[in-house]
């Protein structure tokens, strides 16, 4: 069970544009680097994230191995109407993760 | 006349709280950081070290061995019982007859409620307890105890912290106390504030104890680092805790 880092605003003003900050616990090991004996170390890090708001796509993200463990992210976003925002990390062997955070537009 | 009002308004603006030096010229790693390492520890949403905070408190409250009890059974709220403990420590363990770091004295507790768990070391739950209950010493000055029986262990642990060792020849006091503020290779050299432990250090890109930054700074010198655990790594950390005695503890704190 991965653990996660999520500031998103519980109610934001129809139209603001308001920041989302996520971090989320992961090793981000490469697959380049080599272990205590000799053996490379198999690559596993989140290929992909993506931030959608009532369904509708927010931001998509491709991680690459050159990015350092936890990765952090910072993106923007404005809502129109009250919602749910849904976070989801994607990555070698099957690694899944999902986040919710409801938002009350006023 | 303005100009000095700039100097001092420059200076407080580059010293946030938690990391304010005791005004003996004694400065805390943070301040030798850069502008967006600092932001990093300062902001918890930033600071990759509240992941294992968060984990340490589950931990926390989880129910282990036949008896079905947790740290929270015995010691209760974490916030309350666990607050100013770990500016203590290392401490003299009346059991054990010799000083403890923090980091023994959870074992010794969780080793007495799961008979068979290995002695710590550089786990990840592990980290994430110390983590989690040092977090509740955060802000406050580091406290250790005026405990006589700690003396000779504190005179032992300075005697090594003074002693050259390994092929480069070079003793803790070489650099901590003589070159501090100068520059190895790029990066400054601290005086070496032992405050903020256990880290979230970029160049780990992960959570490590003091212990795993000593070995590292003996095997830097080409020394051969203590074993883990080692009465003489503790004694050397009783010395640190001394010798920082007064500053703020920083815990989880960010380290390039």
């Amino acid at each position: 069970m991965a653990r996660t880092l999520i500031q998103a605003p519980s109610s934001v003003r129809r139209g603001d544009s308001f920041s989302l900050r996520v971090l989320l616990q992961h090793p981000m090991e490469s697959g380049f680097r080599v272990g205590a004996e000799g053996q490379v170390l198999p690559r596993d890090i989140v290929r992909r994230f993506a931030c959608s708001y009532n369904g509708e796509r927010v931001i998509e993200v491709e991680l690459f191995p050159a990015v350092a463990a936890n990765p952090y992210l910072e993106f923007s976003a404005l809502a129109s109407a009250s919602g749910t925002l849904s976070f989801v990390w994607e990555g070698d062997h099957g690694f899944v993760h999902r986040e919710q955070r409801a938002i009350t537009v006023t | 006349m303005t100009r000095w009002l700039l100097v001092l308004a420059g200076l407080v603006a580059t010293l946030p709280c938690g990391a304010e030096p005791p005004g003996d010229g004694r400065r805390s790693g943070f301040a030798y950081m850069g502008a967006s390492t600092q932001a990093m520890q300062l902001d918890d949403t930033l600071n990759p070290g509240m992941l294992w905070v968060l984990e340490g408190e589950q931990l926390w409250n989880r129910r282990v061995g036949a008896a079905g009890r947790s740290c929270a059974t015995c010691h209760g709220d974490a916030r309350v019982s666990m607050r100013a403990v770990a500016a203590r420590y290392p401490d003299f363990d009346s059991a054990l007859q010799r000083p403890v770091d923090l980091r023994q004295r959870i074992g010794a507790c969780r080793q007495r409620q799961e008979p068979g768990l290995p002695p710590p070391g550089e786990e990840q739950a592990q980290l994430s307890l110390e983590a989690y209950i040092g977090l509740q010493s955060r802000g406050l000055p580091l406290a250790p105890p005026q405990d006589l029986r700690l003396q000779t262990y504190r005179e032992r642990g300075r005697a090594f912290f003074e002693q050259r060792i390994g092929q480069l020849g070079l003793s803790c006091a070489d650099c901590h106390d003589q070159h501090a503020g100068r520059r190895l290779g790029g990066s400054p050299i601290p005086q070496g504030h032992a405050t903020g432990y256990p880290i979230y250090r970029l160049e780990w890109q992960g959570l490590g104890s003091l212990q795993r930054r000593l070995r590292a700074c003996m095997s830097g010198v080409r020394a051969e680092p203590l074993a883990w655990g080692s009465p003489e790594l503790v004694e050397l950390e009783l010395y640190l805790a001394w010798r920082a005695r007064g500053m703020s503890v920083e815990t989880p704190a960010v380290r390039p």
